[in-house]
């Protein structure tokens, strides 16, 4: 066989990955998703091994609940088919190798730099000077809007090329925000520098992206997360689900100005993270989750708090929901905006709510299942119009489903069995893989390390790097008035994808 | 209507009376005290994922402290984090907690540039500049207006463009990509102006300090009139913290007198 079969959070010796030529690994990985939507490309990416370079890529199916893993060697210098010729979705992989690596991608229809990394292969190529797709017309003119935005949030640039009030195109502009995270994890060595970077990846996903790297370093070392890590970790995560979710309502109600909805779920995601802080010390969930800990033990104290506030929560928020949905005025501004197709989904290969929102089954929850999703029996929320609409009722829902899993989890309180060991060194030349199911969608984290056990590649992919796109094409003949509901009825990361 | 006034009555009476008084709940880390135990300190000090603590004697720097607490796990004798949320001040050199320290973090008034009170006493308008800042400070900041907090009740408040603004707020250990945007932004704000940094990335660069993707050449030609650490900073530490700059509590005492 020219690939392996791994599952979610496996370890596996690097040598297992069947190398191949360039023609038969262009082949193997685009022939695995054309025709075949139940399968997308979570991760494609290189390394420096000696004196090429080592593609690695991993197809994850949805069916069998299996990643296909496999790899190729590639001289620096080379020129290679572009796997976008044939298929969109490896178009920003293809991008990031090419600006980390300066291979060249032949047929690729944009090879534009994705985040001016601090350690890319042109340095000549600055932020200052991105090359913009540009439409020439007498009727037609650019909006640019960026780096540094209107309200408090991070920075990116957008550009519209617009008709009058209605946009033609946007193309988004990012990199503002590299920090050289993943150098960072090679050249910080203890656990607990790394585990604090996992944090600090993207702010609003603390828990979903430190609990990918947890997993994967557990999973590295060998060991296995008692069932009161796994709770920890599930619970927490479900609650970040709930309170961005709330506080995204809140963000859409703003754009909408419809200031009763804005205030009240603004308030209502309050006590939500309050409770994480009340557990373990931080609005944000920052400092909760480690790897081999359980650095804050679940008590039935905790539990009867979550209950209470729970109680306190439900009526309020399904209140203002229900109204929120009936109101004419706010549903004319909804309803049929920013509207993705399901075959543009599909084709750019998005992942998470965006998926879900035009009526795509992905969720890592179900696809890849780990830790406690199994006994929960999920079952993902679907819409099918891939409009603002779409996004606002996911995340309503998924607000109540999370609090049904928090409800259920209680009942259950496990036993504090964790003792807290140091984690021992991680495996030598191993690969692994961990996919967690964020409330953006799925974070990717790999690793690979080298014949001493150290870290030589820790790659992070968050859901943003997918879903950019997707709001890109969202925002085509709507009004350029519309833009801020569609954004933030996406609300990705800048961060998480600028790493 | 009725629906919304329905819903209005429910919510209650949200917004916190004294923002200057109020207690947060449960295990919150804030303010460090270190005690005089003696503990193995090069251990202490190899814990720390941010390089903030310093020995002989031992001393955390809240600039750079990223508040994970696990110097307080491990050492629980040594070092306890109090819920003490008011730990903005201007000086830098105030937000090293040595061992026995036990007074609080404070704004120092003498130090303070005159104008500030005179000028952004009654109104402060601020322009939000995140420069790589991870999306945490920048929420608790928006968090700083909700409802809840209301830091606008005090003539506070963040503005779109920087020639409204009286000063600029920076989050995030400053990217190379985004330090050229950060200058036209400060350059824009017409004089005189603050810089407020929110959260321990801003102040010293945080985990990411010693990254070869920052540049924080910005904050070497500038004078920085407020610092607000936390990772990300809480609400209640940026209100207070801006509160003292611009001496607004003796406001607030003729209303909540204590």
């Amino acid at each position: 066989m020219n690939y392996i079969r791994i599952t979610n959070h496996q370890t596996i010796p690097v040598s297992d990955i069947p190398e191949l030529d360039y023609k038969s690994f262009f082949e193997l990985n685009t022939g695995f998703i054309i025709d075949h939507p139940e399968r997308h490309c979570v991760n494609y990416f290189g390394y420096h091994e000696d004196n090429h370079i080592k593609l690695i890529c991993c197809i994850a199916d949805d069916e069998t609940h299996e990643i296909y893993v496999s790899s190729c060697c590639t001289a620096i210098q080379s020129k290679l088919q572009a796997f976008t010729s044939k298929l969109l979705c490896f178009e920003k992989f293809e991008r990031e190798i090419h600006e980390n690596f300066g291979l060249d991608f032949i047929d690729h229809p944009w090879l534009k730099p994705v985040r001016y990394a601090f350690n890319r292969a042109d340095k000549t190529k600055t932020i200052a000077n991105y090359p913009f797709f540009k439409i020439e017309g007498e009727e037609l003119h650019e909006v640019g809007v960026g780096p540094i935005h209107a309200g408090v949030i991070e920075p990116g640039h957008f550009r519209f090329i617009c008709n009058g009030e209605q946009i033609l195109h946007l193309e988004i502009q990012l990199g503002y925000q590299h920090r050289g995270i993943e150098s960072l994890f090679l050249k910080k060595k203890s656990i607990l520098e790394r585990a604090t970077l996992a944090e600090n990846i993207a702010g609003d996903t603390v828990v979903g992206h430190t609990s990918a790297f947890s997993y994967l370093w557990e999973s590295l070392c060998g060991y296995q997360a008692s069932r009161d890590m796994h709770f920890s970790r599930i619970l927490a995560l479900e609650m970040e689900r709930m309170a961005i979710h709330t506080g995204d309502l809140s963000a859409v109600c703003t754009d909408i100005a419809y200031q009763l909805g804005s205030s009240v779920y603004g308030r209502l995601r309050t006590p939500l993270i309050n409770f994480m802080q009340e557990w373990g010390g931080n609005r944000l969930s920052k400092g909760l989750i480690r790897p081999g800990r359980d650095q804050f033990p679940f008590t039935s104290g905790l539990a009867e708090r979550i209950k209470n506030i729970f109680d306190a929560f439900e009526p309020d928020f399904n209140e203002i929901s229900d109204e929120l949905l009936k109101l004419p005025s706010v549903l004319s501004r909804l309803e049929r905006t920013g509207v993705v197709t399901p075959a543009d989904v599909q084709e750019i290969g998005a992942v998470g709510m965006t998926a879900r929102m035009a009526g795509i089954n992905r969720d890592i929850r179900t696809s890849h299942p780990y830790s406690l999703y199994p006994e929960l029996n999920h079952e993902p929320i679907l819409k099918h119009h891939g409009d603002v609409y779409s996004r606002v009722l996911i995340r309503r829902q998924e607000v109540n489903q999370s609090m049904a899993y928090v409800r259920d989890l209680l009942n259950q309180l496990p036993e504090q069995t964790t003792t807290n060991t140091e984690l021992g060194k991680p495996k030598a030349n191993s690969f692994t893989l961990s996919m967690i199911e964020g409330w953006r969608g799925e974070i990717c984290h790999c690793a690979i390390t080298n014949e001493k056990g150290d870290l030589v590649l820790y790659k992070i992919k968050d859901p943003s790097f997918h879903n950019w796109l997707a709001l890109a094409l969202s925002v085509r003949n709507n009004e350029i008035s519309d833009f801020p509901i569609c954004n933030k009825s996406f609300n990705l990361s800048y961060s998480g994808h600028d790493l | 209507m009725f629906d919304n006034l329905k819903i209005v009555f429910h919510q209650g009476k949200q917004f916190i009376p004294d923002v200057t008084t109020a207690k947060v709940p449960g295990i919150y880390r804030g303010r460090p005290i270190i005690s005089g135990v003696q503990v193995n300190e090069a251990e202490l000090q190899g814990l720390c994922p941010a390089n903030a603590i310093a020995t002989k004697p031992v001393s955390i720097d809240l600039g750079k402290c990223t508040f994970c607490g696990e110097c307080a796990l491990r050492f629980p004798e040594k070092i306890t984090f109090t819920t003490d949320y008011k730990i903005s001040t201007n000086e830098r050199e105030r937000l090293i907690i040595k061992e026995g320290d036990e007074k609080p973090v404070e704004v120092n008034p003498e130090t303070v540039r005159r104008e500030i009170h005179q000028v952004f006493g009654r109104s402060l308008k601020l322009r939000q500049v995140s420069a790589g800042g991870d999306n945490s400070c920048e929420w608790e900041l928006n968090a700083a207006i909700n409802v809840q907090f209301d830091m606008g009740r005090f003539g506070i408040e963040f503005v779109a463009s920087p020639r409204h603004a009286d000063g600029i707020v920076i989050t995030g250990p400053i990217t190379e990509n985004m330090a050229e945007p950060l200058r036209i932004a400060y350059d824009a704000v017409p004089d005189p102006k603050i810089i407020v940094l929110v959260g321990t990335d801003a102040i010293s660069g945080g985990l990411f300090a010693d990254s070869p993707a920052i540049d924080r050449g910005f904050l070497d030609q500038y004078p920085v009139d407020l610092y607000i650490p936390g990772n990300p900073a809480h609400p209640l530490t940026i209100i207070n913290g801006l509160l003292d700059l611009t001496r607004k509590k003796e406001l607030i005492r003729l209303i909540h007198p204590v």
